[in-house]
């Protein structure tokens, strides 16, 4: 077996849903040991968010939370309960880091802020991954992955067009604001991680999910301290074709900005007469007159499929790609040749293959060693083995509601 | 205390654009010491590209993208491509703890960069490469942006209005992504070395990354072979759930999402309770979602009386989701951000005085800082050349002369 990066890092996740489990996911699938405390009975959101196996619902059922919450130990908890409350902070005591994603007020109530933790543990990191951050006016606000995606700013940028008529903002598909947060996350976990090694003490790293989807806007914010410019809205892009084009089943987009690409293109269109019009001579005209451009190109892309349109313009060095569905994606070859998706046994959903390793290591590999843990799998090894209870505890315990 | 906690660390950034400049500007602004590596045959795309100060001439920079994405860092002019420039690179590169660039797939090995390389000169050096599509597999060397990579990564096709065009969200996603998945596995790696003295090479398929990103409509397909489109602003099971157009200009929208008849019941009682609310068709949480359409109709009537920050500021006072879709100018005005010092200001010889976003995360002991504006081209050629590698200055001279350093 070879190494794992993480080996030895002990990790405490109080999360629900995306941000705070994808963060600690990205923890345990490097080798960090995860211990996720769950509500007794319901557990995780995510176990109640579609899509579940055969679209039977049930609390191990759920395909987002399989995904997200592989190689972690679940216990059962409620820190509402004075009990509860004190066992969190035994396991607070053993681990090097707590990452949660609960509203501050929450965290506050149930007294177990950074400040508390702190004396219990000075070697914690504690992550804290939230909405609007752990200050400021709108610190409390509720916000859903709709609210932080477009109150970052990525839903405005999504009007922006060439041409009328322009549509109320979009979010994108899924929980891409929440999963922008968990990386950010993670990463600000690592900084602390080493600072501890060299200040000796953990500390609280506040993680805005508006300030991740703000401070990752390409350069939109500087668009307007700089040049006073609002994004969103008609706007006249300087060089062309950079849009979709539709094909015979469904839709390519190209994107060359520069002239040689587009004369590359031109080629693999078999070099039609229209091109030589005075008004598409280069990529800045091609601009202006976009209106005229894009049905020209289309009257090609239509004979084809978006693949057969894909491939003939890489082999002519064209960015160009499809827009592939899921089941594209599932099947692609090179996705294949790299085996991106891995397989997973699970008791209830079965053996399938998931999404697989974000980055390739060479000396410490991305590995899974255990699906994602049923509710409470690992109550008898954390309370019994590591705290010290007996299984009689746990059974008054269970019977308390405390886990 | 402010110490800078990777002092001592040294990264050198080959990157161009977005994924490989944000990961190595993250690593400045915690301490690092940046060395950006670029020459005028080859220099980062960014210096090219929009916004400028309006009436300030172009130079190379003063690009508000290349300020905003290269600041703490140092630059250099050194052309790899040459066997004398070469060489000196692999000097920079041995004295370095991170190296990261995201070039097509090729490029680094074709400048005898490559991995292998690298690690000759020194092996613990930790080697980030950030392809498109990674650097096995039939489509390796497909050329890819941003955009069509949103295409590619299934995230387009559940993305926008469903009679129109897959969205490529109109930023590329996948450059940060890719950053952060980066980083991560890189202090991952430093962890490693810690213990083992080891280095190694990581390498990204930026299209993989985002792939991994949508697990909600992946394993819909897989666990039950059903293709998900997209569906505007719809949730799976939240109604409403939408950007309503308010009053108090053009194009000025907020979000609206409930989840619960708890958040319905507040939300009735902030729009006055109105009669429609109390139709049966609206009645719990799936009839609600099976008639959003009519629903947000009647909303959108209510939201157009206010202001963005009126609707947000009345819903959220009774515990419903509701935020303005801020533009990049309302980011910039909005109180919350402000408060908490989320925009940074600093001065540059061409541009002047501007605000740029500032820390991306807020650290209650080591904070790191926003220490140097983005280098000028070739700014720091005598300190990495002289103080770093010791070369007197006649040879850097020369080398300017000579187009090595260019």
């Amino acid at each position: 077996m070879p190494d794992s990066a993480l080996s030895g890092l002990k990790v405490l996740e109080f999360g629900n849903l995306v941000s705070a489990p994808y963060c600690t996911k990205l923890m345990a699938d490097l080798g960090a040991e995860v211990i996720k405390a769950e509500m007794p009975g319901v557990g995780d959101e995510a176990r109640r968010r579609e899509p579940f196996a055969e679209d039977r619902p049930g609390v191990e059922r759920s395909g987002l939370f399989a995904y997200l919450n592989t190689n972690k130990l679940s216990i059962t908890l409620n820190p509402r309960t004075a009990m509860g409350n004190k066992l969190f902070k035994e396991l607070v005591k053993q681990v090097d880091v707590l990452v949660e994603n609960n509203p501050p007020s929450v965290m506050e109530e149930l007294g177990l802020t950074y400040e508390i933790l702190e004396k219990i543990n000075p070697l914690l990191v504690m992550t804290s991954i939230t909405p609007f951050g752990q200050t400021g006016p709108h610190r409390d606000y509720k916000a859903y992955e709709i609210t932080v995606y477009q109150g970052g700013g990525y839903g405005y940028v999504s009007t922006a067009c060439y041409r009328e008529p322009v549509m109320p903002p979009v979010k994108a598909g899924g929980r891409q604001a929440q999963f922008g947060a968990g990386q950010v996350g993670s990463v600000a976990t690592m900084f602390a991680l080493h600072a501890r090694d060299q200040i000796g003490a953990g500390q609280h790293v506040d993680v805005s999910n508006q300030e991740v989807m703000a401070g990752h806007y390409e350069s939109a914010i500087e668009h307007w301290t700089f040049a006073d410019n609002e994004l969103g809205g008609v706007i006249n892009l300087i060089v062309q074709p950079m849009v979709p084009l539709e094909c015979k089943d469904g839709w390519v987009f190209i994107m060359c900005v520069e002239d040689f690409q587009f004369n590359n293109f031109v080629k693999v269109m078999g070099n039609p007469e229209w091109v030589n019009n005075e008004i598409f001579k280069d990529r800045y005209s091609r601009a202006e007159h976009a209106e005229a451009l894009v049905p020209l190109l289309t009257e090609w892309t239509k004979q084809y499929t978006k693949e057969e349109v894909f491939q003939m313009a890489q082999a002519g060095h064209v960015p160009l790609a499809p827009a592939y569905n899921a089941e594209e994606i599932v099947n692609s070859h090179q996705l294949q040749a790299r085996n991106y998706l891995v397989e997973i046994d699970h008791p209830e959903i079965g053996r399938v293959r998931y999404p697989g390793a974000p980055y390739l290591l060479s000396e410490t590999p991305w590995r899974i060693a255990r699906r994602a843990p049923l509710l409470g799998e690992h109550n008898e090894e954390i309370y019994c083995n590591r705290l010290g209870y007996t299984r009689q505890d746990l059974v008054k315990l269970v019977q308390a509601g405390v886990i | 205390m402010n110490k800078m906690v990777l002092e001592g660390i040294t990264v050198v950034d080959f990157g161009n654009a977005w994924a490989g400049p944000l990961f190595a500007r993250t690593l400045g602004d915690m301490g690092a010491r940046v060395i950006k590596v670029e020459s005028l045959k080859h220099m980062d795309v960014t210096r090219l590209l929009p916004p400028w100060v309006p009436g300030q001439e172009k130079t190379l920079n003063n690009s508000g993208y290349y300020n905003y994405m290269n600041r703490n860092k140092l630059a250099v002019q050194l052309d790899v491509s040459t066997p004398r420039g070469l060489e000196l690179g692999k000097k920079i590169l041995a004295i370095a703890d991170i190296l990261v660039e995201n070039y097509a797939f090729g490029v680094m090995g074709r400048l005898g960069l490559g991995y292998e390389a690298v690690r000759e000169v020194n092996p613990r050096i930790i080697y980030v490469s950030m392809t498109s599509l990674g650097s096995a597999g039939p489509m390796k060397n497909y050329v890819m942006y941003g955009r069509p990579q949103v295409y590619l990564s299934g995230l387009a096709h559940t993305t926008g209005y469903p009679d129109q065009a897959p969205h490529p969200l109109n930023i590329s996603w996948g450059d940060p992504v890719a950053s952060y998945h980066g980083l991560f596995a890189t202090f991952s790696a430093l962890r490693y070395r810690q213990k083992t003295g080891k280095g190694q090479f990581i390498e990204l398929s930026q299209w993989e990354g985002l792939i991994g990103l949508q697990p909600e409509t992946m394993m819909d397909y897989i666990l039950n072979k059903r293709v998900r489109v997209r569906q505007a602003n719809r949730d799976e099971f939240m109604a409403p759930h939408n950007a309503y157009r308010c009053g108090g200009g053009d194009l000025k929208w907020v979000t609206i999402a409930v989840a619960s008849d708890e958040e319905w019941a507040s939300l009735c009682s902030a729009m006055g309770n109105p009669a429609w609310t109390k139709e049966d068709k609206f009645a719990d949480g799936y009839s609600r979602w099976k008639n959003q359409e009519e629903m947000d109709r009647h909303i959108e009537a209510w939201t157009q009386n206010y202001t963005q920050y009126e609707v947000s500021e009345m819903l959220q006072k009774v515990g419903v989701a509701a935020f303005p879709c801020l533009s990049n100018r309302g980011l910039v005005e909005d109180p919350h951000l402000n408060a908490r010092g989320f925009f940074e200001e600093w001065d540059h010889p061409e541009i002047g005085k501007r605000r740029y976003d500032g820390m991306t995360w807020k650290m209650s002991k080591t904070p790191g800082r926003i220490q140097k504006r983005a280098p000028l081209v070739g700014e720091h050629n005598n300190y990495v050349f002289g103080e770093l590698l010791g070369l007197p200055q006649e040879e850097i001279d020369r080398l300017v002369e000579e187009k090595i350093l260019f």
